[in-house]
């Protein structure tokens, strides 16, 4: 089929598999050769921080905006994808001009290994979206459909909550680092 | 395999004709066992651009009192944003809240929830307590191609529904329960976010002054092949009050009758136990 949709702001077309996955269209397709008048562009939207984890909705590593909607890059396919607007985390920030929430997590330390951070950077972007001034707990929820294995999460909940306070102009949630409940493992 | 987006009922069910042809909803379970190889499609038939299929509206009259029908493609995030799905059916909403994860509530539809049948599926319990009905739509010329059929009936077995072929879930209706009624609903997990249930409860009472149960619905999930009713226990509670003591029988009475399974996630022992603890909770209602 003949696709077109917004990536990153950039308009792409390309032709695909109908059942193609959305995250292997968005890191291995978008990459295409446009006749503009009688040149022939060569235009590389490849979105390779769009990261594959589990590729069975569990882990939130390719965590995309679609039309705004926090949604799991692994769990569609292209063609569900037409018409659309896609924000990967690159599409938030770039290094020369980073989103607040990209500055916050280098200066809170919530990378560690860094495979997680896109896909936590785009949900932590969603929430702030619908709750601009989230408690401790409510960023904990926002964030609970991306796992990350290195950092145990204190990090980069401090990283959204400094971005929340900035956005909100005052103290919108409890103590940072507080213990309680800080971890999403087993119940007692 | 092709990817369809019919426009309308028409172009659906003509669609869905095509051999090898299925319903894809949200894709949050089906795209998994697609990829898995455990299950397979010709074609998939998207009822994203569907209107009629998504969205929540009020329904009444007829002596049956107010309901809703929830529009089979509506997603577990826009069911939570509903304002009487909030005030009027706390105990799904309490169930939505802590299905899957945000991703998953926004891709995922009640209709996916419901046809998938998971003996875990999380909006399942409070659905059955409320005595929700499945409106099922086909092609069939009479009666304008729309039956009506409980919940309880349409779930078979442990993936299975009494879903024809051609015929399509439109939406769940879900009757809104009067003043007086009380609203429960836990579930135990291995986590918090993105767990299947250990075991859960769906608990619908009514209560008369005094505090007198009048009538009890009670539903687990993950105990059985589909979501568990307990007459038995139901009746216990019946003429007295939520105590301690007749919590403790009607759960000795759950413990007795549950049947439940050992797998990956907790032991039969473990899901009999729970299973009966749930209903100790009801003490604080």
């Amino acid at each position: 089929m003949r696709l077109s949709f917004i990536l990153n702001g950039h308009q792409v077309v390309l032709e695909t598999a109908p059942d193609r996955r959305a995250i292997d269209l968005l890191r291995e397709d978008v990459t295409h050769e446009d006749l503009l008048g009688f040149d022939l562009v060569c235009h590389d939207h490849r979105a390779l921080e769009v990261k594959e984890g589990c590729g069975t909705g569990e882990c939130g590593a390719c965590s995309i905006l679609v039309d705004g909607v926090h949604r799991l890059a692994c769990l569609m396919l292209a063609a569900q994808l037409e018409g659309r607007e896609v924000v990967t985390a690159a599409g938030l920030g770039t290094q020369a001009d980073p989103h607040p929430l990209q500055r916050a997590f280098a200066e809170h330390g919530a990378v560690q290994c860094g495979y997680c951070t896109p896909g936590m950077v785009v949900a932590a972007a969603a929430l702030l979206e619908q709750n601009p001034a989230p408690t401790r707990a409510e960023i904990r929820q926002g964030l609970s459909g991306n796992l990350c294995r290195c950092t145990g999460y204190v990090k980069i909940v401090d990283a959204v909550q400094a971005v929340a306070k900035d956005f909100a102009g005052e103290d919108s949630a409890e103590e940072p680092g507080a213990p309680c409940a800080e971890n999403e493992g087993e119940r007692p | 395999m092709n990817v369809l987006f019919p426009r309308t009922r028409a172009e659906l069910f003509q669609t869905l004709a095509e051999p090898g042809a299925r319903v894809l909803a949200g894709g949050t379970d089906l795209l998994v066992r697609l990829r898995s190889g455990r299950e397979t499609a010709a074609a998939l038939v998207s009822l994203d651009k569907i209107p009629e299929l998504r969205g929540i509206s009020e329904t009444g009259g007829e002596g049956l009192g107010r309901g809703l029908r929830l529009g089979a493609t509506t997603t577990h995030t826009e069911l939570l944003a509903h304002p009487l799905v909030r005030a009027r059916l706390p105990m799904l909403a309490q169930a939505l809240s802590e299905l899957g994860s945000p991703p998953i509530r926004n891709m995922g539809t009640l209709g996916g929830n419901t046809c998938t049948a998971s003996p875990a599926g999380d909006t399942l319990p409070p659905l059955m307590a409320l005595g929700a009905e499945v409106e099922l739509a086909s092609a069939r010329p009479h009666g304008a191609g729309t039956r009506r059929l409980p919940l309880a009936e349409f779930i078979t077995g442990p993936g299975r529904t009494a879903l024809a072929p051609g015929e399509v879930l439109a939406a769940v209706h879900v009757p809104l329960p009067g003043a007086g009624w009380m609203q429960h609903f836990e579930k135990v997990g291995r986590r918090n976010a993105l767990a299947v249930a250990v075991v859960s409860l769906a608990a619908l009472l009514r209560t008369e002054r005094g505090g007198t149960v009048a009538e009890a619905r009670l539903a687990w999930g993950s105990v059985g092949p589909t979501v568990w009713r307990c007459p038995e226990a139901e009746a216990v509670l019946v003429g007295r009050r939520l105590s301690l003591t007749a919590l403790g029988e009607a759960a000795a009475v759950v413990r007795a009758h549950v049947k439940p399974m050992d797998d990956v996630r907790a032991s039969a022992d473990y899901r009999r136990t729970v299973a009966g603890n749930l209903l100790l909770r009801l003490v604080a209602l």
